[in-house]
């Protein structure tokens, strides 16, 4: 059994972090321990990030030992099945002005612009945690040979909408931003509502998959 | 209804933030100066969360178009209503066509950056995910979602049985501030240097020790490339002994990370909600409202605290806070009102 490492993250948080590498089980496991703790008394919040959770405290730590204990006697009873991810198809138009980096990513991985948008949207991709901005998913399952990495200069702005590639990962941006990603298409799913009820599309756990939109224009 | 007749630099809808989403990406946020804000909403005899306005360097002008009462807390840039000077962390009546101005930021020594306006009833901004602050990055909440302009008409919320109690055109008072009650230091330090308690961050030991000494010795400097989401500071280059890259993780106001130049950022209430530069270190959550004053060019100074001496230092917090609370619920003019009747 693997057990998570406890760090203190100022006097109100905790970090907990499992060994490397990075697994979908060990991610699964941590999306179950970010759903129970999320119910303990002494926790406000909880942040799910890449192969580790943070808990945020309502007061400050008294003592660190009683919090780790907490933790490490939930752990070995964590399921990696708990969390149901929910299966999300994700309409994409590729290319053109909506995706003005598909070129430059074609050309980088040697691939035609067609063979860019056949493997991204073929691809199953999960939702591992949301950060960044407001509905911004951290996916992983990109396939290997469409690694490309970000530009040089970041875009001062990119439009809400925008599916990229940053390296080994894809992401779609909720909301406009500047951002250093190769934009490869655009989707019209609203990623982020503040006055909806979750006010995300994603959540961790859901299953992903883009699917080809003709361009209407 | 307030009219805003100048916004100044950057005035917005702020209320205690919308805690619970971060792991939707959606940063609670709200008034950087938490303290100062439920001071000024206490001293008004609304709950410490109603919504107010956080009031960056001065230069904002505001009319009152009904009777009310407010309290401006943080610092007070001069405050003026209607041309008479009015003092900060006091609790006074405003007649409707009063006008409320703070003046240009100009300097003087310990000197803050952001005041806090809260008017009884709050301001009457629909709530958003729970909380009326504005989000200006995402661009929702607050006032339509953004920082304040020229001619914005803000609605004030009704007024309740404890505002009655509290008599809004009743006389003035006030409170000592939180630097007079002994919670900050001497706000008059002419060397603008401010004592922050920081505990070591999870990646403390994966520094350097010259980089190690370097935080809790040298003083750093906030730049100008500093906002809501984050201070960026200049000093010593804080150095990292090869360590494999971090993953994303959550982070929360007041983290210390280290980018690979080795300038630190401090982060602050609008930062995004994961991160993955090393984090030497955490300013404790008692300290975060000083750092919400601290002025550009300030210095700080990192002083190395325990988990005993930061909860030590938050129930100080509480107790000023729930004392004023506590003197607010005594309060009672209805006799003082009959009498004039």
């Amino acid at each position: 059994m693997t057990l998570p490492k406890i760090h203190l993250l100022g006097d109100a948080a905790v970090l907990c972090k499992l060994p490397s590498p990075a697994t979908l089980t060990q991610q699964q496991r941590i999306w179950s321990l970010a759903e129970q703790a999320a119910a303990w008394p002494e926790v406000s919040e909880v942040v799910p990030g890449m192969n580790n959770l943070t808990l945020i405290l309502h007061r400050p730590v008294v003592d660190l030992d009683s919090v780790s204990q907490r933790i490490l006697d939930a752990w070995p009873d964590i399921d990696a099945d708990h969390v149901a991810g929910r299966d999300i198809e994700i309409p994409v138009v590729y290319g053109g002005s909506d995706g003005p980096d598909l070129d430059f990513v074609a050309r980088h991985t040697g691939l035609s612009s067609k063979e860019v948008i056949a493997h991204h949207s073929e691809g199953h991709y999960i939702v591992y945690f949301i950060g960044f901005m407001p509905g911004f998913a951290y996916m992983g399952g990109l396939d290997p040979a469409l690694a490309t990495p970000r530009q040089d200069e970041p875009r001062m702005s990119i439009p809400a909408g925008s599916v990229g590639i940053g390296g080994e990962q894809t992401g779609i941006y909720p909301l406009a931003s500047p951002g250093g990603w190769q934009i490869i298409g655009r989707t019209a799913a609203p990623l982020f509502d503040p006055r909806q009820n979750p006010p995300t599309l994603l959540r961790p756990g859901d299953r992903v998959r883009f699917t080809v939109e003709r361009n209407a224009k | 209804m307030i009219t805003v007749i100048h916004p100044g630099m950057l005035t917005s809808v702020q209320d205690l933030g919308r805690p619970g989403h971060r792991q939707l990406g959606i940063n609670p946020g709200g008034a950087l100066n938490s303290m100062a804000l439920s001071v000024a909403n206490l001293l008004v005899g609304n709950p410490v969360g109603a919504a107010g306005l956080e009031i960056t360097m001065g230069a904002c002008e505001l009319r009152f178009s009904s009777d009310t009462r407010i309290a401006l807390s943080g610092d007070d840039f001069d405050a003026q209503l209607d041309g008479k000077p009015i003092a900060p962390y006091w609790s006074l009546p405003v007649r409707a066509g009063q006008t409320l101005k703070l003046a240009h930021a100009g300097y003087h020594p310990g000197q803050g950056i952001r005041s806090y306006l809260a008017v009884t009833g709050g301001i009457a901004v629909p709530p958003v995910l729970g909380s009326c602050s504005t989000d200006l990055k995402a661009g929702f909440g607050g006032h339509q979602g953004r920082a304040l302009r020229k001619g914005d008409r803000l609605p004030l919320g009704e007024t309740s049985a404890a505002h009655d109690r509290l008599h809004i055109g009743g006389p003035a008072f006030g409170v000592r501030s939180p630097q007079w009650s002994g919670l900050g230091q001497n706000s008059h330090d002419k060397a603008q240097l401010i004592n922050l308690r920081v505990l070591p961050g999870p990646e403390f030991d994966q520094f350097t020790v010259t980089a190690r000494n370097a935080l809790w010795q040298d003083q750093w400097r906030i730049t100008p490339n500093s906002n809501r989401m984050g201070y960026r500071l200049e000093g010593s280059e804080l150095k990292r002994k090869p360590n494999r890259d971090l993953l994303s993780h959550g982070v929360i106001p007041g983290v210390i990370q280290v980018p690979p130049a080795g300038q630190p950022i401090i982060l602050m209430g609008d930062a995004q909600t994961t991160g993955g530069y090393p984090k030497i270190g955490v300013v404790i959550q008692a300290d975060l409202w000083k750092l919400a004053q601290a002025p550009l060019n300030a210095r700080l100074q990192f002083q190395l605290c325990d988990l005993e001496q930061a909860l030590h230092a938050w129930e100080e917090q509480q107790a000023y806070l729930h004392h004023i609370e506590q003197t607010m619920l005594a309060l009672n003019w209805s006799r003082a009102t009959q009498y004039r009747k």
